[in-house]
């Protein structure tokens, strides 16, 4: 358990303000030379400082965005446009809100599997793994509206299969979907509230985020041996080395991310997107964007119903066992604790579990591809394996490992056998 | 206070700002800085909103004695062709008469002296003045009256009566040919 | 199958699903022809002869049908043309702007602030004037369109006979490089329909390529200063990562020398 260390600035002022309102020792013990953390995080630790950057990057590019942005569906498209061609650096700032929401995903979706492969979300960090479950399910939200703002083709038929879904609940479906559209289709009073919504989520993320924080701040952060911290041997503190670790790590990224942006902008987007919302006529294809395409593939691979055998009585049509899956495959993550309940945390010492790891990130790329594709061919049957997979994944082969499978011996503690005996 | 028992520091023992982290941290610095600029410069005024910034009127349609409103940057301008006895007028009154004392010359371009261009914002609190259009009220001296608080404006556009402090503000103009005026 | 093996398909795999975005489905459209641009790449630029002759070709041939509705007279300026000429090529155009006093929509020439005017007054217009398809807008055709500068091109220049299992309807023209193969457009481009101002000679593959430059420039205004501003932030982020690279290193040193930093 972390514990809290009280800062005595030597400055007068930050004394002064340190006694009224403990700021400077709020960012000491979180990020600060008061924050022990284990010497041995790689890389791979980089990654949520890399997504808490992304979602300021996207709140205030957004802000700015919104000076200059109708939400309103006659004038939707033209104010995007004139962003791009008239409003000063309007192209870039809009280029860096589209890129930044595919690069938010890149550094949560890491983030992720980081918790995926070193055990982050077993005991003490359930709840730590739980809000980023949470994060993760509003910056979908998030996503999915802002997707729909600019009102061309894909914004409007995404957002009519989407909201569409929902009338797969039975009984309450129906009334569902019209309450979301606030009419009788996709239209403008629901381009009105996505934008409010879409407005509103990054703040409640931000909340959320500082949740995540605080019970990262109480367990401590994990590290690539998954073993405890066994005496401050083991520690080092957060700043000055993970800060600029971070530094630099937040350099590479973004030196990746201004090559998207400078140079291949569009390249993660979609042509028809550049086209007019037409509710008329519907796209040769409608696919989300690619941090969309595994959820879609589960969605759409579902193409059977359940009913009764041997009769015509449907229990759960097609449809909403698609949606079932769809989130499913989320709120499965919830209980992945108690699904996996191998007391080794890291898969450094889990041979047989870092190979279904890795099964698990093949398959999520293959359900990438599979989402992007029209549902015919092989690629259905594909899909159908995929989703599969992802679920026995998560629902049988972790449980099993947790029982049956022979982990390495750990060794003894983070600093050993680096660290010199201190004096 | 911390229960770090050596500060970080290089190898000597004291306390060294070494350049190299001086360095990254001022290049990091600089960087923010310059990526500051883009999104306060996005709220200055855009290319379409610069592009209305002038406007150019035709002067030809406007005959002597007659007036017309143009909008220039969301506000309205009174474009004024004068008769000679308006403009005669306007050069006859004496300074001392004046309540914000500025000549006939002044307000207008010489050898243009027949083209009088306003703003058509009351300088008391901002409504537009009557005067422009044929068989509206001039007010007492025959230029514009603004009927919200009874300011009277004359044939150059000086506050005569009322409670307006200051004379009808002259915008920027030039004229392109004798029959094309640009505004701003 | 070894480990290194199973993560080297998954990062294989990550890179084909890259390429596989770019896959066709079947009955698709032929892929277009592959030209050389001069705005393409991390250093492309607008040719400006090309841009001004395409300008010529839209305004003479393609404006008849199609509108560009985001495109302002004043945008010329960028492609080098001088204020008079653009007031000039304004005024050509008579442009809808209020009302006069009896309620009645009042026309005036048109100004460099305007929006290029369109052929047509709505959709419905538009498509009674074209067979019953409505020739879409072109200010962002090439961005609208899959390798849209390509396929733009490769759609001027391709038109050709039916092969003969293919019956092309009425009223239509068949062109491999449109999905379906059959398009509504009658070929736009023949030798001869313009006389550049500039003196060259005014082929269709010419008119075709500076076309493309012109609409991809209506596209993406912005082209030549996001690549410029580009460089500069990569370059700066480049020198910024090696600088932190070596801080890090440096501030590291004790930590991988085994170095404790607390009291036991």
């Amino acid at each position: 358990m972390a514990e809290w260390i009280d800062a005595k600035p030597k400055n007068k002022a930050a004394a002064w303000l340190e006694e009224r309102l403990p700021v400077i020792g709020l960012v000491n013990n979180v990020v600060g030379v008061d924050t022990p953390t284990p010497r041995n995080l790689n890389y791979w630790w980089n990654f949520g400082s890399l997504a808490g950057l992304m979602l300021m990057v996207q709140i205030i590019s957004g802000v700015v965005l919104a000076m200059h942005y109708t939400p309103n569906t006659l004038m939707a498209f033209d104010s995007v446009e004139r962003i791009m061609r008239d409003v000063n650096y309007g192209w870039l700032i809009r280029y860096m809100h589209a890129n930044g929401a595919s690069f938010f995903f890149i550094a949560v979706y890491t983030h992720i599997l980081r918790g995926l492969y070193y055990g982050s979300y077993k005991a003490p960090r359930e709840v730590l793994w739980m809000l980023g479950l949470v994060i993760f399910l509003l910056m979908m939200a998030t996503a999915f509206m802002g997707y729909v703002l600019p009102w061309g083709q894909m914004s409007f038929w995404g957002a009519t299969v989407i909201t569409n879904l929902f009338s797969a609940i039975p009984v309450v479906g129906d009334s569902i979907v019209t309450l979301l559209w606030g009419g009788f289709s996709v239209d403008n009073p629901t381009l009105n509230r996505f934008f409010s919504l879409h407005y509103l989520l990054p703040f409640v993320i931000t909340g959320v985020v500082i949740l995540h924080i605080w019970a990262k701040k109480v367990s401590d952060s994990g590290n690539p041996l998954g073993i405890d911290v066994k005496s401050s041997a083991d520690q080092i503190p957060f700043h000055p080395f993970y800060t600029v670790k971070d530094a630099f790590g937040a350099a590479v990224f973004f030196a990746i991310f201004a090559a998207f942006i400078f140079y291949m902008p569009n390249a993660l987007g979609h042509p028809d997107n550049y086209i007019p919302a037409d509710p008329m006529v519907t796209p040769d294809s409608i696919v989300p964007e690619w941090y969309f395409l595994p959820f879609y593939a589960i969605l759409r691979s579902i193409t059977f119903d359940i009913g009764i055998p041997f009769t015509d009585v449907v229990i759960i049509p097609a449809k909403l066992l698609g949606v079932l899956a769809m989130f499913g495959s989320i709120l499965l993550l919830f209980f992945l604790p108690w699904l996996d309940r191998s007391k080794v945390r890291s898969g450094k010492f889990r041979p047989m579990f870092r190979w279904f790891f890795w099964f698990l990130v093949i398959d999520m790329v293959v359900l990438t591809i599979v989402g992007g594709k029209k549902p015919e061919g092989i690629w259905p049957v594909i899909g159908l394996v995929g989703t599969a997979y992802y679920f026995a994944h998560f629902l049988v082969v972790l449980p099993l490992l947790s029982k049956f499978e022979k982990t390495l011996p750990l060794p003894e503690s983070i600093a050993n056998p680096v660290v010199k005996a201190a004096e | 206070m911390s229960t770090i028992n050596e500060t970080i520091e290089g190898e000597e023992g004291a306390t060294r700002r070494d350049f190299l982290h001086v360095a990254a941290t001022g290049l990091g610095g600089v960087g923010a800085a310059v990526a500051v600029w883009p999104f306060v410069h996005q709220m200055n005024p855009a290319a379409d909103t610069l592009a209305l910034a002038t406007v150019e009127v035709d002067l030809s349609a406007i005959g002597a004695g007659e007036a017309v409103v143009i909008k220039w940057r969301g506000k309205p301008v009174f474009v004024r062709h004068r008769t000679s006895a308006e403009i005669e007028e306007a050069r006859s009154v004496k300074m001392a008469d004046l309540v914000d004392k500025q000549t006939d010359e002044e307000r207008v371009q010489e050898g243009h002296d027949q083209w009088l261009v306003v703003m058509g914002v009351c300088t008391h609190l901002g409504c537009v003045p009557l005067g422009t259009k044929s068989g509206d009220e001039r007010g007492d001296f025959g230029g514009w009256f603004c009927p919200c608080h009874g300011s009277h404006y004359d044939t150059a556009g000086r506050i005569r009566k009322g409670p307006a402090p200051k004379n009808l503000e002259v915008p920027a103009y030039t004229f392109l040919t004798d029959t094309t005026l640009q505004i701003g | 199958m070894t480990m290194k093996l199973a993560k080297n398909i998954a990062i294989a795999l990550t890179a084909v699903a890259g390429l596989a975005g770019a896959a066709m489905g079947a009955g698709a459209a032929k892929h277009p022809m592959q030209m050389e641009w001069s705005f393409e790449g991390p250093t492309g630029t607008y040719d400006r002869a090309a841009a001004q002759r395409g300008w010529q070709v839209y305004k003479n041939v393609c404006s008849a049908c199609h509108s560009l509705k985001y495109f302002h007279f004043r945008n010329l300026a960028d492609l080098g043309y001088e204020e008079e000429m653009i007031k000039a090529w304004a005024a050509e155009y008579t442009v809808v702007d209020g009302v006069d006093d009896a309620g009645d929509p009042k026309e005036r020439k048109g100004l460099p602030q305007d929006v290029f005017p369109s052929p047509f007054p709505n959709p419905e217009a538009a498509a009674a004037s074209n067979g019953g398809a409505v020739p879409p807008d072109l200010s962002l055709i090439t961005k609208a369109r899959h390798d849209g500068a390509n396929y733009v091109y490769s759609l001027m220049m391709g038109y050709e006979d039916a092969p003969a299992d293919h019956e092309v309807p009425a009223g239509k023209n068949y062109n491999p490089y449109f999905k379906g193969g059959n398009i509504s457009m009658a070929p736009p481009l023949a030798e001869g329909i313009i006389e550049y101002e500039d003196g060259t000679a005014g082929t269709p593959e010419q008119m075709a390529k500076d076309v493309v430059t012109f609409l991809m420039f209506v596209a993406e205004p912005k082209l030549e200063a996001r690549h410029h501003m580009g460089l500069n932030v990569i370059l700066y982020l480049l020198v910024l990562v090696v600088v932190l690279y070596f801080s890090m290193k440096k501030i590291w040193k004790p930590v991988k020398e085994g170095k404790n930093f607390y009291k036991k």
